[in-house]
């Protein structure tokens, strides 16, 4: 690490610490989150939670950057192309100097998932098939019971974002949305309106850290 | 009776849930069901009759991500 690198990551350490003080600093700083899909959801969920100061992102997701994404994924012209994993590593590092990414372009399936994220902290759920939402939850809340699951169902089209909200299912157990909102029928996401969403997920895994109850 | 997502549901007192799944027309490929505060694997949903006092929470997802 050269000299003005250092100094960057010192100043930025400086700065996260300034602002969420010592005790969230090094909760979040200590917190490894898994990211399950890198569209709309889950590229606004991890810049959240990087700029928020988590020590460590697991980005899972096969797709790479298209054009038809960039009208509410935070990806740029730049990285059309790319794996999403790789496109939002470059986003993240370009704003967090002290980050740790693993970033996996493969394909989810149940007999695969637990493996990728049994040593994480928190896992949230940003997939777009309700199918595949519903064996993610079925197949991590059997496995790994014990690591806090954020889902998300119901985020579609121009309805008000006063509709998506955050609740506790169960132990260890999450949903944000409207539930109701479904893509096949709303026939397309609007960028703010996944971003409150994705935003009710990171503010729920920073919460579930920071041990704040309603 | 049982709760089911939250209410008091007397009439699915008895029944499967697999019975009550197909009463409310539930698409199981779309749905993760909890019982007691626990994953109810899809094999079960036969075996478990709901009875007093259980919790059972159907969550429903929908596309968009």
């Amino acid at each position: 690490m050269d000299l003005e690198h250092q100094n960057i990551v010192v100043a930025f350490r400086h700065a996260l610490i300034d602002r969420l003080g010592e005790t969230l600093y090094k909760t979040f700083a200590d917190s490894h989150i898994a990211i399950l899909g890198l569209g709309g959801l889950g590229s606004h969920a991890a810049i959240s939670l990087a700029r928020n100061g988590i020590g460590k992102l697991t980005l899972i997701d096969f797709d790479r950057v298209e054009m038809s994404n960039l009208n509410r994924q935070q990806y740029r012209l730049v990285d059309l192309g790319k794996y999403k994993c790789h496109a939002l590593s470059e986003v993240i590092v370009s704003f967090n100097p002290l980050i740790e990414l693993i970033a996996q372009p493969i394909r989810l399936t149940p007999d695969n998932v637990a493996d990728y994220v049994k040593d994480v902290d928190l896992v949230l759920e940003c997939l777009d098939e309700a199918e595949a939402k519903a064996w993610l939850v079925r197949t991590l809340r059997s496995e790994l019971p014990d690591i806090p699951f954020i889902a998300a169902s119901g985020m579609a089209g121009i309805g008000s974002a006063n509709q998506i909200h955050s609740r506790k299912v169960s132990d260890n157990f999450y949903l944000c949305g409207d539930e109701t909102s479904d893509v096949a029928e709303m026939g397309s996401l609007i960028c703010p309106r996944v971003a409150v969403c994705a935003g009710h997920q990171a503010l729920t895994a920073l919460r579930l850290l920071a041990n704040v109850e309603d | 009776m049982p709760f089911i997502n939250g209410k008091k549901e007397s009439k699915y007192s008895g029944v499967s849930v697999h019975e009550y799944l197909a009463v409310q027309q539930f698409d199981e490929r779309r749905i993760a069901v909890e019982y007691n505060g626990k994953i109810l694997p899809e094999k079960d949903y036969d075996k478990v009759i709901l009875k007093d006092g259980d919790q059972l929470e159907v969550v429903t997802f929908v596309g968009g991500g």
